[in-house]
């Protein structure tokens, strides 16, 4: 009972990352408690997709046409099944839209408890404990994941997605499915996003222009940063409404709250009407040449280099 | 609650003020919209509002939001013939209808939902109103903890509490009060939003119960008089507040100051910028014939050296800076439909007449108008303040 | 189509956390508490729902303290009933578990087609209410849902997922839907509106029931992340920034 499993997650034929970050944690704390990685993937004819799952010891296959895309009900009852028959000590799901339906479902059914938006766990003397992020990223808490059997939800920044991947083939175990007749919820099709304008409010890395970058022409330069480090450009107000970036792109008071993994502002000087949309960025970065420019306040780190010396030497070194 | 025809509504507008009956008694002139700095964007001008609800095309008018363009400047109301309460009566009561009927900009319904749940249309935290008086150096006394009578009651406002560079001028004042050895005190976390902006987008509800939090606040303590920075707050304490039974004694802090120049002009000793322009502001001046035009201006005189310089639009005809009557909350939305700022045809007047800086006297004004520097490209050129900062380095360097 | 809302109220964010002396809880003696903000979200789209389907909208909460007016101006809103859960001083906070047996005791007094609330609050930390909910009903659960839509009779729920994709979940019969956004932002409504509903509405009080919870999640420690006051300043040329920076972006995992 010290096994440790994973639920990957996947959409639309491929891992998500999150699964990586999972199995990076999962394998620590299977280390650690000298137990066994385990990686459920349900899906349809997606075993190949094995391979890509070395960091486990053996990935649980289940298999079935009703599962071929994420379908709530189904999922939850194959999780559910598995779950209960192998009782490992912990499980982790993905703090995403597929990963959250599943384990606050499958806790209520299992009556094992869970944990949300954990961002790292610890295995010392065979006990495991979890560390999770509340209150809009305001409050740690901390506590002993109870015994026998536990769920968990990850966000990503505790483990590197890195760690997760391992050139190595596990072992590849089927499951066969319970029975899934009466399932009251149904995959009916993908609705793709609107081919106009990305939505920075959902983009993990942004690259956000404000006056400072003084022309339109400049905005050329921050968009090749953007795209090296696979971000989208979006901007305040002022840049907006020289219309240098669609009203689409505009974060702040009068634009879109962004929670990004990276805020990379470039020429901002942090008015709170612009602050009001980036309260939670991860990792904030702010380009100045103004020392006492407010951005300075808030983002983790700064540099009063010339942006339009370092946006080309930055694009250049990521390249 | 809400109206359903034109006459309906001509009759809530009637109602609404003293002098609402002078509707009925448009000359369709024109003359509002001509003067209204959104009037080429706005579907209906005031004109055209009234010849609309006098055709009963009220659905015409519900249908169009370029009533949001009004930022409730009273120019339109200052320049009719008829005197009609354009401003007070008409524009404000179609605002309530459209809130009512549910078609607010998003912006607006956050500033206002803000205002409903902190007191504050920022968003702030109440308990923090009063945090711009810590780790300053001049003592600024909260009544709460002050319970002997003071002369002057301080009402601080949103902005001049929570906005950074407001609180600049709340500290420039707070300072001018301290050298003149005035007792004063403010209400800190007691005290919430004039409301007066609010009223002015309609919220008329929101207005009420916002007063009645600060008239309960400030009848807790002894003073003499009430002293604002702020012209929407002393606007509303002066002509709305008595409505609701609370009647007392407000200034503008360029009136109060004035007051005592006599011993505010002996410390002025360090010579200010020397070309000054002056902006009055709506809620100072034409609104409800505020008229104080003079006292801000008599002060800046009395700074040495200072050269003050009228603009092409002064006193009365001053332009808006785009604050008023929810313009403050509502950037997004004026600049969709107006692509025009007002606040940077007002920087192009100031650098006009050679000003190296623009005085003001409203907690709207010095963001809005620094930002328009820096939009116009005249950073570096001219220099935004509030009369109270440039008395204060004049006394304090 | 009659709708069921169920709202949480969670610490408000605007003001400083702290942790009480038993380093394990948030000091709630000067916490404000206001309606979880995907659960208005829920409650927006259930009236979006009414105006298009007609039906009614029943909006449920706890008695977490000062709840009437969030009831009340639900109500100017448009919803229909509104019910406060007695019985219990929950303002000092209660978990998620033992929220979802709370309402599950009201509910099974209350048929209804739908329950909707927001797909996660900010204070979450054992599960999500509405998935907890639906498995102890015995309901189907969708979470991140962004948009309903009756076809053919049946549920069609707009699922969101990173980077604008969307799926459409079909569900036959009764369903808890979490709301991650409701088709419109939540409308304001004016004031004069919220007092009008004061006078005239009232709120239905309810006894909490018995409610069983049977796995919970211990919480030993609360603390404050630390954060710098000020932003770490990387000193330089172009190219040594540049490459400060590049080191920080794969420390951070922002780049592989």
């Amino acid at each position: 009972m010290s096994d440790i499993w994973v639920v990957i997650e996947i959409l639309r034929g491929e891992v998500k990352e999150i699964s990586y970050t999972m199995l990076a944690a999962g394998r620590q704390l299977a280390d650690g408690l000298k137990g066994k990685l385990s990686a459920l993937l349900i899906g349809h004819n997606a075993q190949a997709l094995a391979s890509t799952l070395g960091a486990a010891d053996r990935v649980l296959c289940v298999d079935h046409a009703d599962l071929a895309e994420f379908n709530p009900e189904a999922y939850l009852r194959v999780t559910t099944a598995a779950l209960q028959e192998h009782s490992p000590r912990l499980v982790l799901f993905g703090h995403t839209a597929i990963g959250t339906d599943l384990a606050c479902g499958a806790a209520c059914r299992l009556k094992w408890p869970v944990a949300t938006s954990c961002r790292t766990f610890a295995a010392a003397g065979g006990e495991l404990r979890y560390s999770s992020l509340t209150c809009g990223g305001k409050i740690i808490a901390e506590g002993p994941i109870p015994e026998p059997n536990c769920l968990a939800t990850v966000m990503p920044g505790g483990y590197k997605a890195e760690a997760g991947k391992v050139n190595k083939t596990p072992a590849v175990e089927t499951l066969s499915p319970p029975a899934l007749d009466g399932v009251r919820t149904r995959f009916k099709q993908y609705i793709e996003p609107p081919a106009g304008d990305v939505d920075i409010a959902k983009q993990p890395i942004l690259v956000s222009v404000g006056r400072g970058i003084q022309n339109k022409d400049n905005v050329a330069l921050v968009e090749g940063l953007a795209k090296a480090l696979g971000g989208v450009v979006s901007g305040s107000r002022p840049v907006i409404d020289q219309e240098w970036l669609p009203t689409t792109r505009l974060v702040g008071k009068s634009g879109k709250q962004v929670k990004p993994k990276l805020y990379l502002a470039v020429g901002i000087s942090g008015a709170p009407e612009h602050l009001e949309g980036v309260p939670e960025a991860e990792l904030m970065v702010a380009i100045n040449t103004d020392a006492k420019a407010p951005i300075f306040d808030v983002a983790h780190f700064g540099t009063t280099c010339d942006a339009l010396k370092l946006v080309p030497a930055l694009t250049a070194q990521i390249q | 609650m809400s109206v359903a025809t034109s006459y309906e509504f001509l009759d809530k507008v009637i109602s609404a003020t003293p002098d609402g009956e002078k509707i009925r008694k448009c000359l369709q002139c024109g003359t509002c919209g001509g003067i209204c700095p959104y009037g080429f964007a706005m579907d209906f001008s005031p004109r055209a509002l009234i010849a609309a609800l006098r055709a009963d095309d009220w659905h015409g008018v519900l249908e169009s939001d370029t009533i949001w363009l009004c930022a409730s400047c009273f120019a339109c109301a200052h320049v009719c013939p008829t005197k009609i309460p354009l401003t007070r009566g008409l524009l404000a009561t179609l605002k309530t209808e459209m809130l009512i009927g549910g078609s607010i900009p998003q912006e607006l319904q956050t500033a206002l939902g803000n205002s409903r749940r902190y007191g504050n249309a920022l968003g702030e935290s109440p308990k923090k109103r009063a945090d711009w008086t810590r780790d300053f150096t001049i003592p600024v006394p909260t009544l709460a903890n002050h319970k002997d009578p003071v002369d002057v009651l301080w009402f601080v406002g949103d902005y001049g509490s929570y906005h950074p560079r407001v609180q600049q001028v709340s500290r420039a004042l707070a300072k001018l009060l301290y050298v003149l050895d005035v007792k004063f005190g403010i209400l800190g976390a007691e005290e919430c939003s004039d409301g007066d902006t609010q009223a002015f987008t309609g919220e008329w509800g929101l207005f009420e119960l916002l007063a009645r939090k600060n008239t309960k606040a400030m009848g807790r303590y002894q003073f003499k008089e009430i002293v604002t920075a702020d012209p929407h707050a002393f606007n509303a304490l002066k002509h709305e507040y008595p409505r609701l039974g609370f009647n007392r004694t407000v200034k503008h802090h360029t009136q109060y100051l004035l007051e005592h120049a006599d011993r505010l002009a002996p410390l002025l000793q360090n010579r200010g910028p020397q070309r000054v322009t002056y902006h009055d502001p709506c809620y100072l001046g034409r609104a409800n014939d505020n008229n104080i035009y003079d006292e801000p201006r008599r002060l800046l005189r009395a700074i040495p050296g200072l050269e003050l310089v009228e603009m092409p639009h002064n006193r009365e005809m001053s332009v808006c800076c785009g604050g008023g009557g929810g313009g403050m909350w509502l950037d997004g939305f004026v600049w969709e439909k107006a692509h025009v700022r007002t606040a940077e045809w007002r920087i192009k007047e100031a650098i006009g007449v050679g000003a190296q800086v623009l005085a003001v006297a409203c907690p709207y004004e010095a963001p809005r108008f620094e930002d328009a520097v820096k939009a116009t490209g005249n950073e570096g050129k001219l220099a935004v303040k509030d009369v109270a900062e440039l008395l204060a380095e004049a006394a304090f360097g | 189509m009659n709708i069921v809302v169920l709202i949480k109220f969670v610490p408000d964010l605007v003001e400083d956390l702290e942790i009480d002396a038993s380093t394990s809880l948030l000091d709630r003696s000067f916490l404000r508490l206001i309606p979880n903000e995907l659960d208005e979200h829920a409650l927006e789209e259930a009236i979006l729902l009414k105006e298009r389907l007609g039906g009614t909208v029943t909006a449920i909460t706890v008695d977490f303290g000062d709840v009437d007016e969030t009831l009340f101006t639900a109500v100017a809103k448009g919803t229909d009933r509104v019910v406060k859960i007695t019985g219990e001083d929950f303002s000092q906070g209660v978990s998620n578990e033992k929220l979802a047996a709370i309402f599950q005791g009201v509910l099974a007094d209350l048929p209804c087609d739908l329950i909707l609330t927001g797909t996660q609050a900010v204070d979450d930390l054992d599960g999500f209410v509405g998935a907890l909910l639906a498995e102890r009903l015995g309901l189907p659960y969708v979470g991140y849902v962004t948009k309903i839509d009756v076809q053919d009779g049946k549920l069609v729920a707009r699922k969101e997922y990173p980077g604008g994709l969307n799926a459409d979940i079909e569900i036959s019969g009764p369903a808890v839907l979490g709301i991650q956004a409701a088709e419109k932002p939540p409308r304001y409504v004016v004031t004069s509106k919220v007092m009008e509903a004061m006078k005239k509405a009232s709120i239905d009080e309810q006894e909490a029931g018995e409610a069983s919870v049977e796995a919970e999640l211990p919480v030993q420690r609360m603390s404050l992340p630390e954060t710098g006051a000020r932003a770490e300043m990387i000193e330089g040329s172009a190219a040594d920034v540049a490459a400060a920076l590049l080191k920080l972006f794969r420390e951070r995992g922002v780049l592989a």
